[in-house]
């Protein structure tokens, strides 16, 4: 699959299909895969696959310095193949401008804190249903796996990894769960790795950011990191596509895709809307006469 | 505040418990509302804090959070009925905005049943007494946000 990979990462090189491709390579400390930019056919041996290509790399596809390499391909397992769906709905990229590369992806594993692997794999690869992506220009890997592993899954994918975490979490009392999350976020440090790592936060000047008036406290306080994590969580509202970086990316180790599941669920429950589907308009920002409005007196 | 925070358990008992509400109301319909429930000489408490915005579409559930970190103890979030918006389609944008931030608040463990959400005309003067003083009587019967009060004064 690997070798498979960098064929067809060689061939868009030298044809000059694209000037840069965005791929998983060994190229952190001790070896741990990171994202590598390969601009010549010479390097596509630098391209790895492998279940340690956790890093969701749509990321890197609206950076300015990304962009500004020319024409971009980039190699994405079916969660990321999502994300690239969302910013091409969000106009944050022309989608016929970059050319997916899309892996059949049979889950990926955690990193133990010092870089190194672990055996186990994210809770989203354990109800995941996805797994040879879609809306992709090339496929790579056998779909007739892919299609058996999304068979697995699917009997327990609404009960399994986090959708049991947050199931067990909201069968809590209201009064539990705010010091559940107490506890999590007193260890948050706003180092804004979440924000960084997900691919659907891309405004070039975040909220947090502001100060002119300060819209909400800066510093890792209680009240600091609640009115962030909200913020963040909920800036994601109708687009998250669960591709888990953030919570992955989490120095503190917070569930942070918790919640977001909250609210893919809810958009799910509420409005029958899934994010990552070509050309659906997005879900804040729109709406229906007929929105629910139980709760409204 | 730091008087009603350190009542604590025996604020559960309401004794001497003010309870503070804001209520974030759009300039065109709820305000005029409150307006018209004042001209009217409709008595509320006073424990409401109103803050005018141009638009429901506008309240930003930052606001929200925000009104909890300094010291409310219910939030009311009030506009036009839908299709009677001034800005045609601002309380359509909000109402689903609002039904989502519910489920992110219910997971977080804010408690939902200290925000409340309205649609209250210029004529419904009448509504807004009540819905205050509901709210008034609920929120002093809940006694103070203890759980907020006690991160903003961790923080």
């Amino acid at each position: 699959m690997e070798t498979e990979l960098r064929n067809a990462i060689r061939k868009l090189l030298e044809e000059k299909t694209v000037d840069v491709a965005i791929g998983y390579g060994r190229v952190g400390v001790g070896g741990a895969v990171g994202a590598v930019f390969v601009t010549s056919p010479d390097e596509v041996d630098q391209l790895v696959w492998n279940n340690e290509c956790r890093q969701n790399l749509a990321v890197h596809l609206t950076r300015p310095e990304i962009k500004a390499l020319g024409k971009i391909a980039i190699v994405v397992k079916a969660c990321d193949a999502r994300a690239v769906v969302v910013l091409a709905n969000e106009s944050q990229i022309k989608r016929e401008e970059i050319v997916v590369v899309g892996v059949v992806c049979e889950g990926v594993v955690k990193a133990r804190f010092d870089g190194s692997n672990g055996e186990q794999f994210f809770e989203k690869c354990a109800s995941c249903v996805e797994h040879a992506p879609k809306n992709v220009d090339v496929l790579i890997g056998d779909e007739a796996k892919a299609a058996e592993l999304d068979a697995k899954n699917a009997p327990t994918a609404a009960t399994s990894g986090n959708q049991a975490k947050l199931a067990k979490l909201r069968a809590m009392t209201s009064e539990e769960r705010f010091q559940y999350w107490r506890g999590e976020f007193s260890r948050c440090v706003r180092c804004y790795a979440c924000r960084q790592s997900c691919p659907l936060c891309y405004c070039n000047r975040c909220v947090a950011d502001k100060n002119r008036p300060t819209r909400i406290e800066t510093s890792a306080s209680m009240k600091g990191v609640f009115a962030w994590n909200l913020l963040r969580a909920f800036h994601l509202a109708g687009r998250c596509v669960s591709c888990g970086s953030c919570a992955a990316a989490c120095p503190a180790g917070i569930e942070l895709d918790l919640l977001n599941l909250t609210l893919v669920n809810a958009a799910k429950e509420h409005f029958n809307y899934v994010a990552g589907e070509p050309g659906v308009p997005p879900l804040i920002g729109t709406y229906s006469l007929d929105d629910e409005e139980d709760f409204i007196r | 505040m730091s008087s009603e925070t350190t009542a604590g358990a025996g604020a559960n008992s309401s004794a001497g418990f003010e309870p503070k509400i804001v209520a974030f109301v759009c300039n065109w319909c709820t305000y005029l509302g409150a307006d018209l429930a004042g001209t009217n000489r409709l008595e509320y408490p006073a424990n409401v804090r109103i803050i005018r915005l141009p638009c429901t579409g506008r309240i930003d559930f930052n606001l929200v959070v925000k009104a909890f970190e300094v010291g409310a103890d219910a939030v009311l979030v009030s506009g036009c009925h839908p299709g009677d918006c001034h800005y045609t389609a601002g309380n359509f944008h909000a109402r689903r905005r609002w039904k989502l931030f519910r489920e992110l608040l219910d997971t977080v463990g804010i408690d939902t049943n200290r925000i409340y959400f309205s649609w209250i005309s210029a004529a419904e003067g009448a509504k807004f007494q009540s819905l205050v003083t509901e709210i008034v009587e609920k929120t002093r019967a809940m006694g103070p946000y203890q759980d907020y009060r006690s991160l903003v004064a961790e923080s």
